[in-house]
């Protein structure tokens, strides 16, 4: 293929921008609430965002890849013009990184997934035509956007609940928290486990059987949650702050599980948003050393982990100062409350990763927090600021969509 | 239990919308909302330490009558003055305080209790304060002497109202323990406990006020009429603190009920 090295480096750049994009700001979302829970100290959360949103990347991030990659514009579509998918990928990397870009600086509440997908959209409907969008799959996307934050907000509701019935509702909540701590720990591990190994780490040369996949859950599980105990047995009752404060002891109990459901939520937050960086990398990547569509090509290992270099990238140079930002604004969560939007989000971001859907992270956290909400957990939730993010997609789509076909048209033209 | 929150579902997400569409875009504008923390606005401020910070100030202002009345009773007028000048200030705070949890329980939070009933319990915090101004002025303006044979009693009386105050301030200081467990469990029952101590003091007060009104009575041909006038008034208010201070354990069971 002609320029075929001038693509693959574009793609590259281009890649690696969004990436870098993604941990400068988007981590910062995921883990806020941690901080300002005062579950992890900053640096503890930039270690943890470190390896586990590279983990997440590496590991689980494989299927909403190959989503954003081939999922949404038909193949057939690019029969004698494999360039064309070239152009509209960098197009769409263009477009959805200008959108972000201006976002951000307008300070809006948009996400990198409703960018990307609305700009695939945008190049292959009006750059090859109608029918070249996979409708039937954009549209379970779209509806997974509805459903996951409804899904979390189910979870942390029932998550919550339960920690309200067995811990917070009884004479002993200190004792009944050491007890239960290792159990949602156990179950926090396992589930995430779980969903990541059923999938299969294929694209990493690791098969499991279901029973395997189970055994190794539950093992890794038990041990975590072994070690979690440790912690929380050490948890001495704090006089002068329970004296102020009833529950202090209680929350430092879920201040330490919060440390698992961080790490999941990083983990889980690499597995989604990845793709979104690498997803067009990976599609322009086959077009162009193989000079054709391949619908079956397999994703090669290294532009998973270029992703996750680029989000701890992003993360070590920028998304630092976001982080510390954002968590000392988020002060109103306490641990109790933080470790059920988390469990309940990470959960449903590990999910949608399984089954290959783009979701936002930022809007399943937030129904997270409403289903917490629900269970009267929150002093005080801003229905204005919920309703503005969770509007969001509908400015964003179409902006993503706009900005790409723009750029679709002038790559063509230049490239061409 | 899933059930709660299907319940829920329709009435938040209307509300979501309404606010979409009809909200207003200051959020746009602050500065600090750069870079991805969008997050952190949904969090409002929470309401319950203004509440107990405004409860804090009610309970001094109650409590200073007691140091008001013993200079009164002393005829120290300099110190009474000194006193008087305290509950106003005192006053002041607690309106200024009142003002602040107002303004910041804006109609678009979702908050686990509804916005009219904490609205309503600071209400009725406030009116501690006011009745302490409303008392101190009458006393001061007239120069008005508690009578020697009522001097001892009266003190009580109003020692045993400032009781009730601190009670009520007792239960408002669990508010944030209320809202950890979200009003359910064994804290509820420490809340109820707290209150029915409340309605005990409370009860003691109306008795003691009978009986201050009795003697009163027996000895009102002796003074001044309009002094007898101001002193019935000044009862029925101190008295009120003691009501006061009842409601304020209604509001906090009626937010538990809810």
């Amino acid at each position: 293929m002609e320029h075929a090295t001038i693509y693959l480096i574009l793609a590259g750049v281009f890649g690696l921008f969004m990436a870098w994009g993604i941990g400068a700001n988007d981590v910062a979302n995921a883990m806020a609430t941690s901080i300002g829970a005062k579950a992890l100290t900053i640096k503890q959360a930039i270690v943890i965002a470190a390896i586990f949103e590279f983990a997440g990347a590496v590991l689980a991030g494989g299927e909403v890849t190959s989503t954003i990659r081939k999922g949404m514009v038909d193949s057939s579509a690019f029969i004698g013009e494999p360039e064309l998918l070239v152009y509209g990928m960098l197009a769409a990397l263009l477009a959805a990184g200008t959108w972000l870009f201006i976002a951000s600086r307008k300070g809006w509440p948009v996400s990198t997934t409703h960018s990307i997908v609305g700009a695939i959209v945008g190049f292959a409907a009006v750059g090859l035509g109608v029918d070249a969008v996979k409708w039937d799959k954009v549209g379970a996307i779209v509806a997974s956007w509805v459903i996951s934050p409804l899904s979390a907000g189910i979870f942390a509701f029932l998550i919550f609940t339960s920690i309200q019935k067995l811990i917070l509702e009884q004479k002993d909540p200190f004792a009944r928290a050491q007890k239960y701590a290792p159990i949602y720990i156990f179950l926090t591990v396992f589930l995430i486990c779980l969903v990541t190994l059923f999938k299969g780490l294929k694209h990493v040369g690791f098969e499991l059987t279901t029973f395997q996949a189970y055994l190794g859950s539950a093992v890794l599980a038990v041990i975590i949650a072994g070690i979690g105990r440790f912690f929380v047995q050490r948890i001495t009752v704090d006089e002068k702050a329970e004296k102020k404060f009833h529950y202090a002891t209680v929350e430092k109990v879920f201040a330490v599980l919060m440390v698992i459901t961080a790490s999941a939520m990083a983990f889980a937050h690499g597995s989604n948003d990845v793709a979104n960086a690498i997803g067009p990398v990976a599609a322009i990547v086959s077009v162009a050393q193989s000079g054709q569509v391949l619908q079956s090509a397999p994703l090669p290992i290294w532009i998973l982990m270029l992703g996750g270099v680029g989000i701890v990238i992003g993360l070590a140079t920028y998304g630092r100062r976001v982080i510390a930002t954002v968590g000392s604004h988020i002060t109103a969560l306490t641990p109790s409350r933080g470790f059920s939007a988390e469990l309940a989000a990470a959960f449903t971001i590990v999910v949608a990763s399984g089954t290959g859907m783009p979701v936002s992270t930022t809007h399943v956290l937030v129904g997270a927090v409403l289903g917490v909400g629900m269970a009267r957990g929150i002093s005080a939730i801003n229905l204005g600021v919920v309703g503005r993010i969770f509007l969001s997609w509908v400015i964003t789509v179409p902006a993503g969509a706009c900005l790409s076909i723009v750029f679709f048209f002038i790559l063509k033209a230049v490239l061409s | 239990m899933i059930a709660g929150f299907f319940a829920n579902f329709p009435v938040i997400a209307s509300r979501i919308m309404a606010e979409f569409a009809f909200g207003t875009t200051e959020l746009m504008d602050d500065g600090r909302n750069k870079v991805g923390s969008y997050i952190t606005k949904i969090f409002g401020a929470s309401p319950v330490a203004p509440i107990q910070e405004h409860m804090e100030i009610c309970y001094k202002a109650a409590k200073e009558l007691v140091t008001f009345f013993e200079y009164v009773n002393g005829d120290n007028w300099e110190k009474v003055r000194e006193s008087r000048e305290k509950i106003v200030r005192l006053e002041n705070e607690a309106d200024e305080a009142k003002k602040q949890i107002r303004m910041q329980l804006s109609q678009a939070l979702f908050m686990p209790v509804a916005r009219a009933d904490l609205l309503d319990l600071v209400l009725v915090q406030d009116k501690i304060p006011n009745l302490a101004r409303d008392v101190s002025g009458l006393v001061i303006g007239r120069q008005l002497a508690i009578p020697d044979v009522l001097q001892e009693r009266f003190l009580t009386f109003v020692s045993r109202n400032v009781d009730a105050a601190k009670g009520a301030r007792k239960t408002i200081r669990e508010l944030d323990e209320l809202y950890e467990t979200g009003f359910r469990g064994t804290e509820v029952d420490l809340v109820r406990r707290l209150i029915s101590e409340l309605d005990q003091i409370e009860n003691e007060t109306d008795a003691l006020q009978a009986e201050l009104r009795r003697i009163l009575f027996s000895i009102e041909k002796d003074l001044s009429p309009i002094d007898v006038m101001f002193l019935y008034k000044v009862i029925e208010s101190i008295g009120d603190i003691g009501d006061m201070a009842e409601r304020i354990g209604r509001r906090l069971e009626l937010l538990m009920n809810h």
